[in-house]
């Protein structure tokens, strides 16, 4: 490559560049002026973010008005479910109203990707995606939730704020 | 080590293993394993909004040797196995493992040949964080919950393989 015509071109700092004192003041007054603008982080075990409706948290079993489990196990859900989390074993119910219920319900939290496609197969809305989003634990064992703990879900959730009286809880701490 | 075999459970020792729990359960070094979309909310969460930097473990470090909590975020194949057990194994003592996100602890929607269906069949894991991805919240919790698991730990007695 021919590079004959190219122009060299230096700069030299003068006196004033060389302190290097109006560099560090104008590059300390962009942190400055950080000081005076809107927190924006979110302090999370003390705040909480509240999502907006629609969201999709973790899964629970709703209850009829007798708090029986609303399942009838017809295994749509795990049908339709991509990533096989959700296994059941129904059998005949002991109540008039239906003919199947599940004997045992679990779902593996780990393997689920909370896409909301059984909730959108369940014929009964028997299952529903609930705004809990931080469920992290220490075990697998622990994040294979039965029957049990998905309605101890519907439990916690059915009010629809969870994460204020989580507040709340923080603040009497 | 050795000197917590020998001195026992004693009011030096419990003492010495507070001091040095809290000061590892404060400034954790996180050494990310990202191979997914779950880096991508590994990365949110040290940003200004959720700010990993409030727990001590803003410092990232991208060498091994320099960290003590790996975050697996991502799915881990057969092929990547191998590079991921070096690296823990690269990793100083204390250490500690988060499998972040449905894919990195069970294999999550890929139940195939190629990806391995949890990294606890390899490696140790302390905390789980479920979702796809997690949301960053859900990865501070699992932070909260290793400072808590790190809290009750013997810091001179302590044994891993």
């Amino acid at each position: 490559m021919n590079v004959k015509n190219v122009k060299r071109v230096t700069i030299k700092p003068n006196i004033w560049d060389l302190l290097y004192i109006p560099a560090i003041i104008g590059g300390l007054s962009i942190t400055f002026k950080h000081l005076f603008k809107k927190h924006i982080t979110l302090e999370y075990p003390d705040e909480k973010w509240f999502p907006p409706p629609g969201y999709r948290g973790a899964i629970r079993l709703n209850r009829d008005e007798l708090g029986r489990e609303k399942c009838v196990a017809c295994e749509m859900c795990a049908t339709a479910c991509p990533a096989n989390a959700i296994s059941m074993q129904g059998g005949a119910a002991p109540w008039d109203d239906r003919e199947k219920y599940p004997i045992w319900y679990k779902i593996d939290m780990l393997r689920c990707i909370l896409c909301g496609m059984c909730e959108e197969a369940c014929p009964e809305e028997a299952i529903e995606l609930t705004v809990i989003y931080d469920f992290a634990d220490y075990t697998r064992e622990s994040l294979i939730w039965d029957k049990e703990r998905l309605l101890k879900n519907y439990d916690l959730t059915k009010d629809g704020n969870y994460y204020k009286r989580q507040l709340e809880e923080n603040k009497k701490r | 080590m050795a000197v917590g075999s020998k001195l026992g459970d004693n009011i030096f020792t419990t003492t010495i293993d507070k001091f040095v729990n809290w000061s590892r359960k404060n400034s954790l070094w996180p050494m990310p394993f990202g191979t997914a979309c779950c880096a991508i909310e590994l990365m949110a969460t040290l940003g200004p909004k959720y700010d990993m930097a409030r727990f001590g473990a803003e410092a990232i470090r991208f060498s091994p040797r320099q960290s003590d909590l790996m975050i697996v975020a991502g799915r881990i194949n057969i092929k990547m196995m191998p590079v991921l057990q070096r690296i823990y194994l690269q990793m100083s003592d204390p250490k500690w493992v988060v499998s972040m996100g449905a894919c990195a602890s069970s294999g999550g929607l890929f139940d195939t040949y190629s990806t391995i269906q949890g990294i606890d069949r390899f490696i140790p894991v302390d905390v789980y964080v479920p979702g796809c991805p997690p949301r960053p919240e859900t990865l501070l919790d699992a932070v909260l919950k290793i400072q808590k698991k790190i809290e009750k730990e013997h810091s001179l007695s302590r044994k891993r393989a």
